[in-house]
């Protein structure tokens, strides 16, 4: 028991620090992609003859987030101003408790997964990510200025409004496996089949609503500083404004993981790779495999935000309630039915 | 004219076809067209930024950067304070105070004893240079002017003139190339001299 819990104490502490290792190699990499996009290169002064590229660019961000001037205006709601990108970032690390980094199973020598065998793990990163709802409006409520309110307002609908076809979505895959557990999924698609060829529909309205609920492009609304006079952080400087876009790029993480596992196999390559091989160097290379399909989604939401054009609100509002959720009835009823007189046959 | 008026086109909006209101196949143009771009960029070379630095831009001809006040044949400063540039100014940046000119220089009444320009307020409009009638101020096409202070953006008479010095063989709003850098134009324009 000791050593399991040191155990989970070190996945823990391996996870957060590499993800926030990750995330600051990410937005690294999201401007040199804006830039290739642009036609520009990009950063490349911070680096020096041994590190190219500018690879030392997310230092120097990091060193200007702490040393920046951190301002709190005397008009705010002081702890809530402060609580709000607390919440923001605590609810999108939460959610990687649950996310099977590589193979978990009771027999396995080394489990890849912070919390292994959770039986409702969708749920839990479903629950623990609308939390990022009460980092935003309080975020809102507390900055005491109208457009960070309407802001915060703005966002929390979105979020909200984006949740529902979100988590319907995916409910086909959670039939179809017929568990709530992310490596019953993922061992389900390696017997079969990748949910994206079972789940085309869901997988699209997941990727839709994923980017919507990340914030990204064509949904970025919250931070639309041309247009709506930015979102709910317009009074937010230095790391603490640092940290909501913390939280918002680490759940772009949390979805390119979510994506890799329910519609993309997983760990898993077609006649390559089996649920039953359970020797650890195999399920390191698993390990590598489900992380270079992350990699690969993350990269893709970049490309997309880099090409697409905002959305007007009413737009957004319309996507979501008038085609969206519609539609992820629709796939939700079809699927259940079409499972239902397959497990009634068989 | 007339709203009948038969030389008035009439434009239609395009018709959008059934893909087009799919949304879909427009979305994967435009992935398509980025990527395009994105390879262009890292396997093709085919960035069109200037990597500052180490490259210097070069401004179109009709650029308008720091002020110069021209010299005569004698090395005199050519302004004959007569205040038409300073009137001329819509943001009133150019402070001149002259005096009675020496009686060696039979050619003019006046020179300015002080000639301050306040680069900081300057919109660079050009206006001065138009209402000069002995072509004394001119616009250079010098764009790196930057400073550590507020005073050092203030360009007094001296510092207008070794601006001249600087750029003595550019034609102003002809500007093709940087001027060579020598000693003298190596502190110059640079205003933290």
């Amino acid at each position: 028991m000791p050593w399991e819990l040191i155990g989970t104490l070190v996945k823990i502490l391996l996870v957060v620090n590499i993800a926030m290792g990750v995330v600051a190699y990410l937005i690294y990499i999201e401007r040199k992609v804006a830039a290739y996009a642009q036609d520009r290169i990009g950063p490349n002064r911070a680096g020096s003859p041994i590190v190219p590229f500018g690879l030392l660019q997310p230092i120097a961000d990091g060193a200007k987030m702490l040393l920046k001037e951190d301002v709190i205006p005397g008009y705010v709601s002081r702890p809530v101003y402060i609580l709000a990108p607390l919440i923001a970032i605590v609810a999108a690390i939460i959610g990687f408790a649950v996310v099977p980094f590589g193979p978990v199973g009771p027999d396995q020598w080394m489990n890849f997964q912070i919390a292994p065998n959770v039986n409702i793990g969708i749920l839990y990163v479903f629950a623990v990510g609308s939390l990022a709802v009460y980092g935003v409006i309080l975020a809102g409520w507390a900055s005491n200025n109208k457009y960070a309110f309407l802001g915060g307002l703005r966002s929390s609908a979105q979020l909200i409004s984006y949740e529902i076809p979100l988590g319907m979505s995916i409910l086909g895959m959670v039939l179809i496996a017929g568990s709530m557990d992310l490596s019953t999924i993922i061992n389900w698609q390696s017997r079969h089949t990748w949910g994206i060829v079972v789940q085309p529909l869901g997988f699209l309205l997941f990727l839709v609503s994923g980017f919507a609920e990340t914030n990204r492009l064509p949904f970025d609304l919250p931070e639309s500083e041309q247009e709506l006079v930015g979102g709910f952080h317009t009074e937010y400087s230095a790391m603490k404004f640092g940290m909501f876009f913390l939280g918002e790029y680490l759940h772009v993480i949390t979805v390119s993981y979510l994506i890799a596992i329910l519609f993309l196999g997983g760990w898993h390559i077609p006649f390559l790779t089996s649920p039953e091989q359970t020797w650890w160097p195999t399920s390191l290379l698993k390990m590598v495999i489900l992380m270079s399909k992350v990699m690969a989604m993350i990269l893709i939401i970049m490309w997309v935000r880099w090409t697409l054009p905002r959305f007007r609100y009413d737009q957004l509002m319309d996507l979501a309630w008038k085609s969206m959720i519609p539609l992820s009835i629709v796939n939700l009823v079809a699927t259940s039915g079409i499972v239902q007189l397959i497990y009634s046959a068989s | 004219m007339r709203p009948d008026d038969p030389k008035l086109k009439k434009l239609e909006p395009p018709r959008l076809t059934f893909g087009d209101r799919m949304y879909l196949p427009q979305i994967a143009a435009g992935l398509l067209l980025t990527a395009k771009h994105m390879a262009g960029v890292a396997f093709g070379n085919k960035a069109i930024t200037v990597q500052y630095p180490e490259e210097q831009h070069v401004p179109s001809p009709n650029y308008r950067g720091v002020h110069r006040l021209n010299k005569d044949d004698q090395g005199r400063v050519k302004c004959v304070a007569c205040m038409l540039c300073a009137t001329a100014c819509p943001a009133h940046c150019i402070d001149i105070v002259g005096t009675t000119a020496p009686d060696t220089w039979p050619d003019r009444e006046k020179y300015p004893a002080s000639f301050v320009i306040d680069e900081l307020r300057c919109i660079y409009c050009g206006m001065c240079e138009e209402a000069c009638p002995v072509d004394a101020i001119e616009l250079t096409g010098l764009y790196d002017l930057t400073g550590l202070t507020r005073e050092q953006m203030i360009f007094d008479k001296t510092k207008l003139l070794s601006v001249y010095d600087a750029t003595r063989d550019a034609e102003p709003m002809r500007y093709t190339a940087p001027p060579p850098k020598t000693a003298a134009t190596e502190a110059l324009p640079s205003p933290i001299s």
